[in-house]
């Protein structure tokens, strides 16, 4: 049993780890009101600035290139999700379908500008990917250092640590506060002094920062180049993530990680003695099937934030 | 009110996104009427499937096979020979009686998506030829081109025997279907012929483009012990490669391999001085495009036949491009099976129930 979460653990880990960058990213958005099914484009977007940058850079850089590469692929995350924040917060506009359009113009835009440069389909790989490492000293721990601290990648613990830091923001400050207040209720924010469209811009763009973040070390971590298959779906699991989550930074980081053990664990599970009957599509889809059973209120209660997904007209009521 | 404008202003942007994916490639088309039938040369052109032409697999193999033929007979992109590429399955249908209406003698089909499209097409239009690579349609002016993935496979079975030291090797299939599973026994029956004792690890990643899922299952393999890893699933096999290079930085003395599939994917193995790419099977889908635009030209073309393409057409074969790993003992053992294949000593499995037959008999 130990050995096999040892080789769950850590592959459930680095599996999560894109998906809880860009789940945050989905709750900062989400909770000031702002609906942001362009989660997926925003990790194309980053995928494909990680790893072109990487590509170009990894000669001048060296060891660090891929660290300076997810924060350049945050800075153009962020940069590109002002697009959503314009058309939905300042344009009023649907923000699905804004959201989608994210998603196209994402992908557009990376295939295009692939060919451009490379003149084919797909990049080459990069040369410097992250690796994973041992923790020195708690990686000797027995039992517990195999499994948390032997062959990670460090960006999985910057995700969990993320997340901590992303619920005190978002529960422990006045910022968090606000934001969720012009969730909540607009104009209530609104008449005490709290600019509503301050708030929901600075949250699309750290949701941006953050989907970027995701694209970026999904793509350095897992693989290693950029074509239009790189990112498929991701981003929609990540919104998954923040629905079974309920709409907090630490139930989506669990939601992720449950995505990761459950895919994992379907690969492993052939070597299971009891769940080497179980037929592997339904692990597989285990995931799914829970992100519905809590959308339909069998898991407790899943309230969406109030204002999620309407548009504020200051003065209307 | 106001709304319906910016949303009008999005679906217009939208279009840009879509319109900016779809001319990535497209320099073509416009100029359709440089051929107003006044040639009586017999043409060819070829309808990519979603991977598009410079995939650096199957679809850019066949155009290269396509252009190679163009070049014998005097042909250039436009001139004789074309492409459509496809973005979109939405899109095999429009590419195809597009090349049509451009008068093109002979149209391939590549991949087997392309299947019911096809066949469609080649019910209305009785007059052309058509090729459909990867999959069988029964129809008198349908050529199907297959592969020998087995015998390949097979071979490259045998490279990973050799080098196994762990007696324990691994197969990373896409999608569990029949054209897979013909890697996947070959494979078994490369490896077994060898060395009946070494266990062969079968996973399937139900995906051609999930690195994540590779790089689980990559990783649950080379842990369990498994030390060699033929992939046979497309953009899925990007995290095999991934796992293999992490391991190999790690512990750069640690001997672990990764055999690619379809094309020589040596370049997806570098890892600063190591390579962790064994070998690869190589599928020579332009040997087969050109054989068949040749025969097509000559007037007898294959039409509803089942032609497939093996080790003695040349169109299957093994890389050797990374030296260190695959030695001249490797390289010879290889070249020995593959003469029993070729004098018919041998018959590569082709499906589960045939390779249980061929481990039990050996």
């Amino acid at each position: 049993m130990i050995e096999i979460l040892q080789s769950i653990i850590p592959t459930a880990l680095f599996y999560s780890a894109p998906l809880i960058f860009t789940a945050l990213g989905g709750v900062f958005s989400e909770r000031s009101g702002v609906v942001n099914i362009g989660l997926e484009g925003l990790m194309v977007m980053g995928a494909f600035v990680g790893i072109v940058f990487n590509l170009a850079f990894a000669d001048v850089l060296g060891a660090w290139t891929p660290w300076i590469s997810i924060i350049i692929a945050i800075i153009i995350g962020a940069l590109f999700s002002i697009i959503h924040a314009v058309a939905s917060v300042s344009f009023r506009a649907n923000q699905v379908v804004s959201g989608v359009a994210i998603n196209f113009l994402a992908l557009g835009i990376g295939v295009f500008l692939t060919k451009q440069w490379y003149g084919k389909g797909q990049t080459d790989m990069v040369s410097e990917p992250f690796y994973t490492t041992n923790i020195p000293l708690l990686s000797d721990i027995p039992i517990i250092g195999p499994m948390f601290f032997k062959s990670m990648y460090l960006t999985s613990y910057l995700a969990i640590i993320l997340a901590f830091i992303a619920w005190y923001i978002l529960y422990k400050t006045p910022f968090g506060l606000r934001l969720r207040a012009v969730g909540e209720h607009p104009m209530a924010a609104d008449t005490n002094g709290i600019s509503v469209y301050k708030m929901r811009y600075i949250a699309v763009i750290i949701s941006g920062g953050l989907g970027g973040l995701g694209g970026s070390v999904f793509a350095l971590t897992i693989a290693s180049n950029f074509s239009q298959s790189t990112i498929v779906g991701q981003g929609f699991m990540a919104l998954a993530a923040v629905i079974f989550g309920k709409w907090h930074p630490l139930g989506a980081m669990g939601a992720a990680l449950f995505f990761g053990f459950a895919q994992s664990l379907s690969v492993v599970s052939a070597s299971i003695p009891f769940l080497a009957d179980v037929p592997q599509v339904f692990l597989l889809i285990a995931p799914y099937v829970l992100t519905i059973l809590a959308l339909a209120g069998f898991i407790g209660r899943a309230d969406a934030p109030r204002a999620n997904g309407e548009p504020y007209i200051k003065g209307t009521r | 009110m106001k709304n319906r404008k910016f949303i009008t202003m999005f679906v217009l942007i939208l279009s840009l996104g879509t319109l900016l994916a779809a001319c990535g490639s497209d320099d073509k088309g416009s100029d359709s009427d440089n051929k107003d039938g006044d040639t009586e040369d017999f043409t060819a052109a070829m309808v990519t499937d979603i991977g598009g032409v410079d995939d650096k697999s199957f679809n850019q193999s066949s155009w290269e096979g396509l252009q190679e033929w163009g070049k014998e007979h005097g042909y250039s992109k436009g001139e004789g020979i074309d492409y459509a590429q496809s973005n979109d399955k939405a899109d095999y249908m429009p590419n195809l009686n597009r090349l049509i209406r451009e008068d093109y003698n002979l149209i391939f089909g590549i991949g087997f998506e392309l299947k019911e499209d096809l066949e469609k097409v080649a019910g209305q239009y009785d007059d052309k030829h058509f090729a459909i690579v990867d999959d069988e349609i029964d129809a008198p002016n349908v050529a199907s081109i297959m592969f020998k993935e087995h015998e390949g496979s097979f071979l490259v079975g045998v490279a990973a025997a050799m080098k196994t030291e762990t007696n324990k090797v691994g197969f990373v299939g896409g999608i569990d279907s029949p054209l897979i599973n013909k890697f996947e026994s070959g494979f078994i029956a490369g490896v077994k012929s060898v060395n009946p004792d070494i266990e062969v690890e079968v996973e399937y990643a139900e995906s051609f483009g999930a690195p994540d899922k590779g790089k689980i299952i990559a990783s649950n393999m080379y842990s369990n012990g498994a030390d060699v890893i033929y992939h046979s699933s497309g953009g899925t096999g990007n995290g095999v490669f991934n796992q293999a290079k992490d391991l190999k930085q790690n512990d750069p003395d640690r001997d672990i391999w990764v055999i690619g599939v379809d094309r020589d994917q040596y370049d997806e193995g570098q890892i600063g001085d190591d390579n962790v790419t064994l070998t690869s099977m190589i599928k020579r889908v332009d040997v087969a495009v050109e054989d068949v635009s040749n025969q097509a030209m000559d007037g007898d073309f294959p039409g509803g036949e089942l032609l497939e393409f093996g080790l003695k057409d040349d169109a299957i074969g093994f890389a050797t491009t990374n030296e260190e790993a695959i030695t001249e003992e490797i390289i010879d053992t290889v070249n020995e099976w593959e003469e029993k294949i070729l004098d018919g000593d041998i018959d590569v499995p082709q499906t589960r129930d045939e390779t249980k037959e061929f481990v039990d008999s050996l």
